[in-house]
């Protein structure tokens, strides 16, 4: 009976002796040898994994950081300088200075300016209806309204507006990072500049039908007329394929266009409202 | 009786056109002829704003390989070419004729003999069709002189004639086997000329006696077209469910019918061959049917391409107050229209109005995973699967579960208990995969 009991404690003694031998060598063989830096930095970034940034997660950004040895061409939208700021305290680098962007939606195809004509009634995805017809209202470009952006959204920033049936962007939620440019099937998503306290000057309308089918689908489309490319002083706003684009690198927030653009297609976000309204006629009378 | 033998459903017939003769169509006031009607790349317009036109005069060439020529169905003058909404609910390029008298060009034989000898060589019956603009005219208008042309190393040893017609509502193949069967079997017989091949069996629906009787007696005197009755099961019209059904051979995935040596064409693309080949018509003009129990009476219509669906709708008493779809094609396949104003283009086999209560979607409820679409599926896909990993957007996942063989017939969407839209994820699934898959084979 004893016997029994020793030939197992030794069987197996020796059995885990040359176990733990073996694993000891693998162990060493196969180390991977990680930089330190990495943890830290991923300490550092949000932890949202949005993928704003252009890599699968935090953690990817962190050992490509890590790995580059500089913050040149990184950025963690999310976090924004601050973070930015922080990694770059950590690594001993120096942080870029990042210009604060933000999700804008160009399409103002409320339910009154784009009415419906026709009802649809499949499924509940941008994507789905995207592939089956213009839409409701007949813009081929236009917002579908069914809100593929608000599901692609981690940051909750993004709702649809029930009264226009139009994607509202949160000023204080919005990261940038992009998720809902991507989920669009219709492109009609930026990102541009958040603006000085939130003032942003944009063509809301990504159609680029002529001008008269354009109109006939909804009231505030863009024509493609031009005037607001001759009226800019700084050469911001460009014309092609019957859609005046503003570069937001470029655009002073002048706002002449807004008051020449006849069908109200240019809109500005986040101006007083009362005073411009004075000077605005007096600057087209003059034009 | 043969049919093929996986999934399947049977949808009520409703053939209520089926008794309408054929009728011809007024011609428009204005065609809106698009020139991509066709499966492939669109024909390159060579007509300008303001040329004069006659019926049958050449207005767009098809220059890729999978691409087919657009010819006038009116006479009269170029007004623009322009973008105008067409079935798919988009805008597309058109080439829009204002119409004046009815000139055709020379070259067309318009006498109504009926020629039965087949001069032209092999080639040249190709090369015809080419030129006529020929696609196939049971929906899917993928060009016929592309199926004619066998690749090197395969051999077509038998023609399928798909007379099954398996969509509810649609008539107008029945009525073209009925009317003018003796002229569509010519053109089978020129068709198995074009394919070297010896045999040729035409499947036809037992719910049709009137049109196997007609051609059972009329094939008598062609030699190797034998007329076989099928039984009543959607979608035996599909291609590979009717090679299944008449010659009980398998295509593997991924494959086209010649991979088991048969091809499949129309009945209604056999007459517009035979038009081609022995009159020199081009093809302008098809037989739609214009259908719905809520219409004061159902036709079938012979209509110029270009025709607004408008004066179709007029033609059959007007549109009734209660209508909530507009259908061109099926009810399992068809697509509901945003507008009336859309023309009639090679693949419009039929247009379906619904009343509104018919044509309201259920409400939609969760999968209960009772498989009834599994069972359904006729290519032995599992449409609840594929549907949630479209819906979830696994492209990958879905590309593995072989949704590029789902032939959107939409049998599983009609038998889901659950009413969910199973089709529709499917289609965008096949759309985004195969456009990943495209994108892959150009790196």
């Amino acid at each position: 009976m004893n016997n029994v009991i020793l030939y197992a404690v030794v069987s197996l003694g020796a059995i885990s002796i040359a176990a733990a031998v073996i694993l000891y060598f693998i162990a060493q063989k196969f180390k991977v040898v990680e930089d330190p830096r990495i943890d830290v930095v991923n300490e550092i970034l949000p932890g949202a994994n949005c993928g704003g940034c252009g890599f699968a997660g935090c953690r990817s950004l962190a050992e490509a950081i890590v790995k580059a040895g500089t913050l040149e061409g990184f950025n963690c939208p999310a976090g924004g300088s601050d973070v930015m700021n922080k990694i770059g305290d950590a690594l001993g680098l120096q942080a870029e200075e990042s210009i604060p962007m933000i999700a804008v939606v160009r399409c103002n195809g409320s339910r009154t300016n784009a009415v419906a004509k026709v009802q649809y009634d499949g499924p509940s995805s941008c994507a789905f209806a995207h592939s089956l017809y213009a839409g409701e209202s007949g813009c081929p470009n236009g917002c579908l309204g069914l809100g593929d952006c608000v599901t692609a959204c981690t940051f909750d920033a993004i709702r649809i507006d029930e009264e226009t049936g139009l994607p509202v962007v949160s000023d204080e939620k919005c990261v940038a990072c992009g998720a809902c440019v991507k989920a669009c099937p219709r492109h009609i998503i930026e990102l541009r500049h958040k603006g000085k306290k939130d003032k942003r000057i944009f063509v809301s309308c990504v159609n680029t039908e002529k001008g008269a089918p354009a109109k006939k689908n909804c009231a505030v489309a863009c024509i493609g007329c031009g005037k607001c490319v001759k009226v800019c002083p700084f050469d911001a706003i460009t014309l092609t394929n019957n859609l005046a684009y503003i570069d937001y690198e470029k655009c002073k927030l002048c706002r002449k266009c807004v008051s020449e653009c006849p069908t109200g297609a240019i809109l500005e976000l986040n101006f007083p409202p009362p005073k411009p309204k004075e000077t605005a006629p007096v600057e087209s009378a003059t034009v | 009786m043969k049919t093929f033998s996986k999934g399947g459903v049977h949808p009520a017939e409703n053939k209520i056109a089926a008794n309408a003769p054929i009728e011809v169509m007024p011609i428009p006031k204005k065609a809106f002829i698009p020139v991509g009607q066709h499966l492939g790349a669109p024909a390159k317009p060579v007509v300008q704003k303001g040329d004069t036109i006659k019926v049958g005069t050449l207005l767009a060439k098809g220059e890729s390989f999978i691409s087919a020529h657009i010819h006038s169905s009116v006479s009269g003058k170029i007004e623009k070419i322009d973008h105008w909404i067409d079935a798919s609910g988009y805008k597309r390029q058109m080439i829009i004729v204002g119409v004046e008298g009815d000139e055709w060009e020379e070259s067309i034989d318009r006498t109504p003999e009926i020629v039965h000898e087949i001069t032209l060589s092999k080639q040249e019956i190709i090369a015809r069709i080419k030129e006529s603009g020929i696609v196939g005219l049971g929906g899917a208008t993928f060009p016929t002189h592309v199926k004619l042309m066998i690749p090197d190393g395969k051999k077509c040893d038998v023609l399928l004639i798909n007379g099954v017609e398996c969509e509810p509502y649609l008539t107008s193949d029945h009525r073209v086997m009925l009317e003018r069967g003796e002229e569509m079997l010519i053109g089978v017989s020129i068709l198995m000329k074009a394919l070297d091949t010896k045999k040729a069996m035409v499947g036809i629906e037992n719910n049709k006696p009137d049109a196997i009787a007609h051609l059972t007696s009329l094939a008598a005197e062609f030699s190797g077209i034998t007329i076989h009755p099928l039984k009543i099961k959607y979608p035996q019209g599909a291609e590979k469910q009717l090679i299944k059904a008449l010659i009980n051979r398998e295509v593997p995935s991924g494959k086209l019918p010649i991979e088991v040596g048969a091809v499949v064409n129309n009945s209604g693309t056999a007459l517009a061959v035979y038009e081609a080949v022995q009159k020199n018509k081009p093809l302008f003009e098809r037989v739609v049917t214009v259908t719905g129990k809520s219409l004061a009476k159902s036709a079938n219509l012979l209509t110029r391409i270009g025709t607004p669906i408008a004066e179709l709708l007029e033609k059959t008493g007007g549109l009734p107050e209660n209508s909530g779809k507009i259908i061109s094609g099926g009810p399992m396949m068809g697509k509901a229209l945003t507008q009336t104003d859309i023309p009639v283009s090679k693949g419009t086999s039929g247009i379906l109005v619904l009343p509104d209560e018919e044509s309201t979607r259920p409400e939609t409820l969760t999968c209960i995973r009772c498989a009834k679409c599994v069972q359904a599926c006729p290519m032995g896909l599992m449409p609840y699967h594929i549907a949630l990993l479209a819906a979830h957007q696994k492209w990958e996942a879905t590309e593995k579960s072989h949704v590029m063989d789902c032939i959107e017939c939409g049998s599983c969407q009609f038998v889901c208990p659950s009413a969910r839209p199973l089709l529709d994820y499917m289609r965008v699934g096949k759309q985004t995969v195969g456009l990943i898959i495209r994108n892959r084979g150009k790196k």
